[in-house]
């Protein structure tokens, strides 16, 4: 009886150990790629599971049908059709169509225009979403260097949500107390946008908008202390905290865009890099130019704790996945998101007001 | 063989509590009624106390308080005195040094103040702890070699927290208080200053501490193994042919050509313990100060191997479009 009680004790540990040292996942369905020189740990590590459970949710829809070539265009025939005016009616019903779909498949046309006159400008969806058109537009043309031939639509981000499931805003965290109690600087908290360590919870305020965001470069390039690298511990704590982020809104690891036995090391990095690179330039434009000035527009239950608009980071396009919709080509069915076009002048003039409060907070942060 | 016939055994005699040597003159007593504890005892000896606590230890322990006292009710401070946010985010929460802009100088109490005055009373805990270290096993007639591996330890404690962050010229390149925090702090160094792994002094660190531990397995090993025939009177058996401690030596000797004495093994786990934190220390003292990125300086002086470019054309573009991001 004794010995059997060993036994047990012995099986029963020796299964608590292993599951221990796997950390709870089994050692199954775990890939390992390389992805460069041999010996140096380069490698995009995939789990079976969490690629099915990425791609659980995810429709990619239907085409809609091709629209007639000709007609008259929608800007002469609607009324109040400022971006999409030189569509023709087809073109832009097509689009339309598409854009219920993508966006407010449940609340249809309703969502963003007043029932029996769409013309009518009071409804804020209306307002947000034609700017959002010029954005979309912005991407596919001017940010080709992250976005290449794949481009964007509104399903990239919105995939069937009014409202993208991964946006950011500013985060102060929970109140703490104040008086001489010690502040927490922004970190110490398990923070959900940094895979639940304890960096610099809001990474996104301080890098991803404003006009003079925070530096990310703060390894020195020199071998020997030159006294010309202004940047110490804490810094490379709120640049870990956002490449925590980027790993973990696109499923990669740190050696999908950088070499890391010297990390700063362009020459060594993979070509990711450089794409990701006009990734954070893209965004912080996309933060700045469209999603920060639309502020005003917003019903107060769309803003942010602290009052600011909604705002993209790489999740908001990736969700976890490295290249978009897992590859999905939606753009070039659309050829109508690339005739966005302001009738009459120029494009609207953005509001610099808010984007200069948030930034700052960005500094206090 | 029965278990008790060997006398490294796990057998528990319930007896009297054994009160210890007599303390020299001007000593306190040792306090407390000893009680033999059955778990104890299977972990380690059954007899707990009496203990001698004297006035350092007394100290030690005050100020250890105070800096548990200031640490813990910052960190309740931090979830605003939420005790259910406190318990929940234990791990995560921190006490930060100061941050950059105030140098060595004394911050405002919520910037950093808190954290230098912890810094100061578990320091001076730690110190008087290591004085009553010392004093207690000298009034054993002891060597004091235990209290200087616990000095060896200090050293890398007060490298990190006080000796680097001076040289460095502000308290902001010190640890946080906190379990998550002191670790993130360690990654964000070894970013920070262009990859750790290539700093020969933490090399040399990680290999005495592997080493200590696969000395001291092969020793507790050893002498696990020769119990049966006496082990534990190791030196006085080292002369004679057939005895433990000849066939423990025996072994090493056929199966690594090589043997340690059972005096010099006990040196060989003391100098690899104690050389671990400090060429912990002396790597950390360097990092910074002295080289700025470890990967770079192991390529000037060929510790790591250049390796062939598998993506070529990789370049910066901040630098194609002459702007810094």
């Amino acid at each position: 009886m004794k010995t059997m009680t060993r036994k047990t004790t012995t099986v029963a540990a020796l299964a608590g150990a292993a599951l221990l040292m796997t950390g709870c996942e089994l050692p199954i369905g775990i890939e390992t790629e390389q992805t460069g020189y041999r010996g140096l740990g380069m490698e995009q590590v995939t789990k079976r599971h969490l690629e099915a459970m990425k791609r659980s949710g995810m429709e990619i829809p239907d085409p809609e049908r091709p629209a007639a070539a000709a007609g008259p265009r929608a800007g002469d025939i609607y009324e109040n059709v400022k971006v999409l005016g030189d569509l023709n009616i087809s073109e832009f019903n097509r689009l339309m169509n598409a854009i219920t779909a993508w966006v407010a498949p449940e609340e249809g046309c309703n969502y963003c225009h007043t029932p029996g006159n769409f013309a009518d400008e009071d409804v804020y969806t209306k307002i947000v979403s034609r700017r959002m058109l010029e954005m979309t537009y912005t991407i596919n043309n001017e940010w080709t260097a992250h976005v290449g031939e794949t481009g964007v639509t509104c399903y990239t981000c919105h995939m069937g949500n009014p409202v993208p499931e991964n946006i950011w805003y500013e985060d102060p965290g929970f109140k703490q107390a104040g008086g001489f109690a010690a502040s927490r600087m922004g970190q110490n908290l398990a923070g959900t946008n940094v895979a639940s360590a304890s960096l610099p919870n809001d990474v996104f305020t301080p890098f991803l908008q404003g006009d003079e965001p925070k530096n990310i470069r703060v390894t020195p390039r020199t071998s020997l202390p030159m006294g010309d690298n202004p940047y110490n511990l804490v810094d490379a704590e709120w640049v870990h905290g956002l490449m925590i982020h980027f790993s973990k809104a696109l499923g990669a690891n740190c050696t999908t865009c950088h070499n890391t036995n010297n990390f700063p090391e362009w020459q060594t990095s993979p070509p990711q890099r450089v794409t990701a690179w006009h990734g954070i330039e893209m965004v912080r434009a996309l933060n700045n130019q469209y999603l920060n000035p639309l502020q005003p527009e917003y019903p107060d239950y769309r803003l942010g704790p602290t009052g600011d608009a909604p705002k993209t980071n790489c999740a908001t396009c990736h969700n976890g996945f490295q290249l978009p919709l897992d590859r999905a080509q939606m753009l070039k069915d659309y050829p109508e998101l690339n005739r966005v076009n302001r009738r009459g002048g120029q494009p609207e003039a953005t509001t610099s007001a808010a984007a200069d409060d948030v930034e700052a907070e960005a500094v206090e942060g | 063989m029965a278990e008790y016939q060997n006398i490294f055994n796990r057998v528990q005699v319930q007896a009297e509590p054994e009160a210890g040597v007599p303390l020299p003159n001007g000593d306190r007593e040792r306090i407390g009624k000893p009680l033999l504890f059955y778990w104890a005892g299977k972990l380690g000896n059954a007899q707990i106390g009496p203990i001698y606590l004297g006035w350092t230890g007394l100290a030690s322990i005050m100020f250890g308080l105070m800096a548990i006292l200031i640490i813990g009710f910052n960190f309740l401070a931090q979830v605003n005195w939420d005790v259910i946010q406190f318990i929940r985010q234990l791990f995560w929460l921190g006490l930060e040094p100061p941050q950059a802009q105030y140098g060595l100088g004394i911050p405002p109490l919520a910037e950093g103040g808190w954290w230098l005055m912890a810094g100061f009373f578990l320091t001076t805990s730690i110190l008087l702890w290591w004085v009553r270290m010392y004093r207690r096993a000298r009034a054993l007639n002891m060597g004091t070699h235990v209290a200087w591996a616990f000095a060896a330890a200090i050293f890398l404690y007060l490298s990190l927290g006080f000796f680097r962050p001076i040289l460095m010229g502000d308290w902001s390149e010190a640890v946080p208080f906190g379990i998550f925090p002191h670790l993130d702090w360690t990654t964000a160094f070894s970013l920070k200053y262009g990859n750790l792994y290539y700093n020969p002094f933490h090399m040399l660190c990680i290999a005495f501490l592997y080493g200590s531990a696969v000395l001291f397995a092969m020793h507790g090993a050893t002498v696990l193994a020769v119990g049966r025939f006496g082990g534990e009177r190791e030196l006085e058996q080292i002369t004679d042919r057939g005895t433990a401690s000849d066939r423990a030596m025996l072994f090493w000797r056929w199966t690594m050509g090589f043997n340690a004495t059972m005096e010099s093994i006990h040196r060989w786990g003391w100098w690899f313990a104690v050389l671990v934190p400090i060429t912990g220390g002396i790597g950390i003292l360097l990092t910074g100060t002295v080289v700025d990125n470890w990967y770079l300086w192991a390529i000037d002086h060929g510790v790591a191997p250049s390796y062939p470019i598998v993506h070529p054309n990789v370049e910066d573009p901040a630098m194609l479009q002459g702007m810094s991001q």
